[in-house]
């Protein structure tokens, strides 16, 4: 049976948009995937190799301003901003990753969220080529979801199967290697440096991608929303928290919970201004109560339930 | 020529010289035991050879290459391999996933690491403890477990620092099996000690440091009838 399950959920989606929801529907579950590949992407380097990165809106506001200034700048199709997202993330992530990899702890989390931060105030400043606080308004491909939805499907399964086949190899092996313990990792022969380059690097990839994505499906970014240290940086970080760090389902399950979640939030009057507050507290209840989110700590609401139930 | 050549060897924390002008080598398939009281620079000296330091001054050679200035995991690739003395197991990973992570360093395949991982558990004791997360092993199989990940690494050399500390006598007679197995491999070995009784009977030669110099050197009968050694040991009165 649970060797089905990816088959069953990969079959579900597929037909999903012949049940025929309304639009509103269709736009939660494309936001849904589409955290669910910033989740994986950021447990990558997060979960699996324990690199705690408060910096990743860097990577998702390159990948969104490489489609929009394609589109804007040089009258191009904004898809292209998929391929060029690919060599400038690359990019960023080595030369972030020359300054944070040598650090550790606290010190490296600090470091991304001030990188993280950089990348929003450069592009509120360099208006020539981003256009600042006016942001980028370009004209979308589709009015229907459905296309959308197929090509953030498409961009799940890319970062599913980029998860899967390292987490399964000797990388994955390394990764987590280094984030149990990296003196011990690096004396037992793991270039521990190289292989946390290369977490950053698939991770910032994956993160571009759905940046790409954003831009393509809202067709308006400017640097508050796409660099946000708020609304993408730390929201990456809890859709895996939510899910289960390190775990294979958790940032997909975390993305559509907190997706909905914020939905809900906002649409209580007065109350969901303040959906931030509420998710902090949501934050600190997880980690007091489901420290390994509800994917890893399943086992322990199963428990919980049956007791109820007895 | 030696299999492991450290010359003249320095090492200053600030002012202090943890280890000063140490010499030795270690020759191709024996034991080699570095004693001495504590705060003697063992483990500083392990931390040189392994690559966490580099020495202030003079050299370490593995196989005539010159390995000082090296980074840890580039040293383990050319065949050097350690345990640590506050044990460092890859906590939230099973025994043999532990195993596995070191065994790819010479595997292409996990099929293959995981078969030198089998082999390597079965030799230290801790197969039926493979699927255990090791965070809930006992001090002594954590400590095998150490040596099971350094030996996975397929090293000449092996340094294992006070692999024996706090287990009970069960414990250490299955420990020294160990080693004396490992030397039966034709692995080299390295070892810090403080069990008197366990260097007598597995070392071939001892170092003997004290204030991060060495004292003395030889067979064990010898360097147990040394009166520098006993002085540093247990006072000049003595």
């Amino acid at each position: 049976m649970k060797r089905y399950f990816p088959i069953i959920v990969l079959a579900v989606l597929c037909v999903l948009p012949l049940v025929g929801l309304n639009t509103y529907l269709m736009h939660i579950v494309i936001l849904s995937v589409m955290w669910a590949v910033c989740g994986m992407a950021w447990n990558l380097l997060g979960g699996y190799c324990g690199q705690v990165s408060f910096g990743h809106a860097a990577f998702f506001g390159t990948g969104a301003y490489c489609s929009g200034i394609l589109a804007m700048k040089f009258k191009i199709s904004a898809w292209y901003g998929f391929l060029l997202s690919v060599p400038l993330n690359v990019a960023v992530a080595l030369s972030m990753g020359l300054i944070v990899l040598r650090l550790r702890g606290p010190y490296f989390v600090l470091a991304t969220l001030a990188i993280g931060e950089v990348f929003r105030i450069f592009a509120e400043n360099v208006v020539d080529l981003t256009n600042g606080n006016l942001g980028i308004m370009i004209e979308r491909t589709w009015v229907e979801k459905t296309q959308f939805y197929y090509i953030v499907l498409g961009l799940g399964l890319l970062a599913y199967a980029v998860v899967k086949f390292i987490t399964e190899s000797r990388w994955g092996y390394y990764f987590v290697a280094i984030r149990e313990d990296q003196d011990a990792a690096e004396s037992l022969g793991i270039n521990t440096t190289l292989y946390k380059t290369i977490a950053l690097t698939v991770s910032a990839v994956l993160t571009g991608f759905a940046g790409s994505f954003y831009m393509v499906y809202m067709g308006y970014i400017d640097p508050q929303i796409v660099f946000s240290l708020g609304e993408i940086s730390i929201l990456m970080i809890m859709v895996v928290m939510v899910g289960g760090v390190a775990t294979f389902w958790g940032p997909t399950v975390g993305a559509v919970i907190m997706v909905i979640l914020a939905e809900l939030i906002r649409s209580i009057p007065r109350v969901g201004v303040a959906y931030q507050t509420l998710f902090g507290i949501l934050l600190i209840v997880i980690i007091i109560y489901l420290p390994n989110g509800l994917v890893g700590d399943f086992p322990k609401i199963r428990r919980m339930f049956q007791r109820g139930a007895a | 020529m030696s299999l492991l050549n450290v010359d003249n060897v320095s090492i200053f924390f600030g002012g202090l010289a943890a280890v000063s002008n140490v010499s030795f080598d270690v020759e191709k398939g024996e034991i080699l035991a570095i004693i001495g009281p504590n705060g003697a620079g063992k483990t500083t000296l392990f931390n040189i050879v392994n690559g966490f330091y580099a020495p202030s001054k003079g050299k370490v050679s593995f196989n005539g290459e010159v390995i000082s200035g090296l980074k840890p995991h580039q040293i383990c690739r050319r065949g050097l391999a350690r345990t640590f003395q506050v044990v460092k197991p890859l906590q939230r990973m099973s025994v043999l996933d532990n195993v596995i992570a070191s065994s790819f360093l010479r595997c292409d395949t996990k099929a293959k690491a995981e078969a030198v991982s089998r082999e390597v558990l079965q030799f230290t004791g801790l197969t039926e403890d493979a699927d255990i997360i090791s965070k809930g092993l006992p001090l002594g199989k954590r400590k095998r477990l150490e040596i099971a990940r350094a030996l996975a690494t397929g090293p000449e050399l092996i340094l294992l620092d006070e692999s024996f500390a706090g287990l009970n006598p069960a414990e250490l007679d299955v420990s020294i099996e160990i080693i004396r197995g490992i030397k039966a491999r034709g692995i080299t070995i390295m070892i810090i000690e403080h069990h008197m009784k366990v260097i007598m009977a597995i070392s071939d030669r001892i170092v003997v440091l004290n204030h991060g110099q060495k004292i003395a050197a030889g067979l064990p009968a010898e360097v147990a009838s040394n009166p520098t050694v006993v002085e540093a040991y247990l006072g000049a009165e003595h």
